[in-house]
């Protein structure tokens, strides 16, 4: 039990200092890795508390994919060495308002959630869903997840799909002069088509029409 | 003091499977070496020690002997820790290895999710070394391994999900004990061939060694390390390859098991049929390696995402479809 408590601390606190870290630290790119520790760390906590189905998604979904695109993004977008100047510089930002905003409405919430925790303990027990204790947390959820919200499950992959053709129909743009390889045309080239053998008349040459 | 002894327990554990993995991962770069050479009608290290087997040790205390240099303009925490990062990834994940039917140091529910997620992991101490050593090659090294390994980790969840289905549980042992009358590569020979060419990309294995191609880039996101930091890069790819070759046969050969049941073959001990596997597994890499060209970038993309995906998924909607035609999905554990 002491174990557990240490080792709870010890995630917890790494969490909220890598939380605060990505907000503080001055090059970019830091940030990006404070955030990747701070995934890291909630997992651990989330496997601690016995969810290890999440912990392990999380590190796979946003650890692995997400945050490397992040990375990737941050790194050749070249914002490495632009300076944190938000709360710094003389001038105010457009930032800070905007930031305030999302922060209070953050905070709003899970002062919500922490006080319907606080005051009304049994509304787990209202929950309608049966969880058996002695299955794994994988199998639960699926059973959850593909039995009784298995519309909602279908509809937020759709939505996700959607968004995902969104963002490459904004981004595609077809580009003029542009070489492609095409496998069958190579490979259905025949002896006649590539060549062509002349005679060429001494002192005069030819001409070849490419 | 029974919770010291405990944790001595684990301790011994630990070191128990971690240095013979070390030891092997030492060897097989040797015997990486050795395949390159034979298929290339050379000899191949054979000086130090019987058969040249010492080289690696040999090539071990040079790099330990070597100055490390770390480059004035690079970021020195990053550059310093990315090498560690690699190294202990590949090491990590070796805890969840089933090697027989107790023989595993975390016999953990969900086995497979640990090894992807630790796999997938492995991409930042590529690209931290990259970045952080401030120069032009190296950064585009970890540029194109990023792409790479997130493409193809794509297609290897779709075929860990194949095998899933035919398993229904996500521990690595049940995976084993699910293949006691058939190995999945039998059923699922296709997605064996694409598990193992997308392990070779994983892995920045030629012919998908884009990251490190030295023609083009020197040494990728290698150049900047010398020394100890190199030599520890090196192990952690070469321990990484090893991991894939487990995961393969843990997947598709029957991980511990033997391929018949009987006497004859039961009196060898389950952690050599493990073994075995990986080294047939990692002799296949390094026939590839030997054999085969290197990729273009824009084919190395167009196969992850335009060939094996789509084939992946179409083999987990028929996999899916049959298991419940014919009433054989797995009863729920």
């Amino acid at each position: 039990m002491i174990a557990h408590a240490v080792f709870f601390y010890l995630f917890s606190f790494i969490a909220i200092v890598s939380a605060i870290m990505v907000t503080a630290a001055r090059n970019t790119v830091h940030s990006v890795f404070f955030l990747i520790l701070d995934f890291i760390s909630i997992s651990c906590l989330f496997i601690m508390i016995g969810a290890e189905f999440l912990g392990m998604i999380m590190l796979i979904v946003y650890v692995g994919a997400v945050a490397v695109l992040f990375l990737f993004v941050v790194m050749m977008l070249n914002v490495a060495q632009q300076k944190n100047q938000w709360f710094g510089s003389a001038k105010s930002s457009s930032h800070i308002p905007v930031g305030l905003l999302v922060s209070f409405i953050i905070f709003f919430e899970l002062i919500i959630v922490v006080g319907g925790w606080k005051y009304k303990p049994d509304l787990l027990n209202s929950s309608t869903i049966i969880i058996s204790q002695t299955t794994t947390n994988t199998h639960s959820l699926g059973n959850v997840l593909y039995t009784d919200y298995i519309h909602l499950f279908q509809i937020s992959g759709m939505i996700l799909l959607v968004a995902m053709i969104g963002a490459i129909v904004l981004t595609f743009r077809e580009r003029e002069g542009l070489k492609r390889q095409s496998y069958i045309k190579q490979i259905s080239r025949e002896r006649k088509e590539g060549v062509q053998i002349i005679d060429v008349p001494s002192n005069k040459g030819v001409k070849i029409d490419v | 003091m029974n919770n010291f002894y405990l944790l001595f327990n684990e301790i011994y554990k630990i070191l128990f499977l971690l240095i013979p993995v070390l030891v092997t991962v030492a060897m097989i770069v040797w015997l990486d070496r050795r395949v390159w050479a034979l298929v290339q009608k050379r000899r191949g290290p054979n000086v130090v020690g019987p058969f040249g087997l010492l080289q690696s040790l040999a090539d071990a205390l040079k790099y330990i002997f070597k100055e490390i240099i770390i480059p004035a303009s690079s970021n020195k925490v990053i550059f310093i820790i990315a090498p560690i990062i690699t190294m202990t990834l590949a090491l990590v994940a070796w805890a969840v290895i089933p090697f027989g039917e107790n023989l595993v140091l975390a016999d953990i529910n969900v086995g497979i999710l640990y090894l992807f997620a630790v796999s997938s992991l492995g991409v930042y101490g590529i690209i931290m070394g990259g970045w952080a050593s401030n120069s032009k090659y190296p950064f585009l090294g970890a540029i194109r391994s990023a792409a790479q390994m997130v493409s193809y980790e794509v297609s290897i969840g779709v075929i860990i999900i194949n095998v899933l289905l035919c398993v229904g549980s996500l521990n690595l042992n049940d995976i084993v004990l699910a293949q006691q009358n058939m190995w999945f590569i039998l059923p699922l020979f296709p997605m064996f061939v694409i598990f193992f060419i997308s392990a070779l990309a994983e892995t920045n294995r030629p012919p998908f060694d884009l990251p490190e191609a030295e023609a083009e880039l020197v040494a990728g996101y290698q150049t900047e390390y010398s020394g100890m930091m190199y030599a520890m890069f090196w192990l952690g790819e070469y321990a990484n390859i090893l991991l894939m070759c487990a995961l393969g046969s843990v997947l598709f050969l029957g991980g511990w098991l033997p391929p018949v049941e009987t006497e004859a073959l039961s009196f060898i001990p389950s952690p050599f049929w493990l073994i075995f596997k990986i080294l047939f597994l990692f002799i296949l890499f390094a026939l590839v390696k030997a054999i085969v060209p290197r990729y273009r970038y824009d084919q190395l993309m167009k196969l992850g995402w335009k060939i094996f995906l789509p084939l992946s998924l179409i083999w987990v909607i028929l996999t899916a479809s049959y298991l419940l035609y014919f009433n054989l999905l797995p009863e729920q554990i």
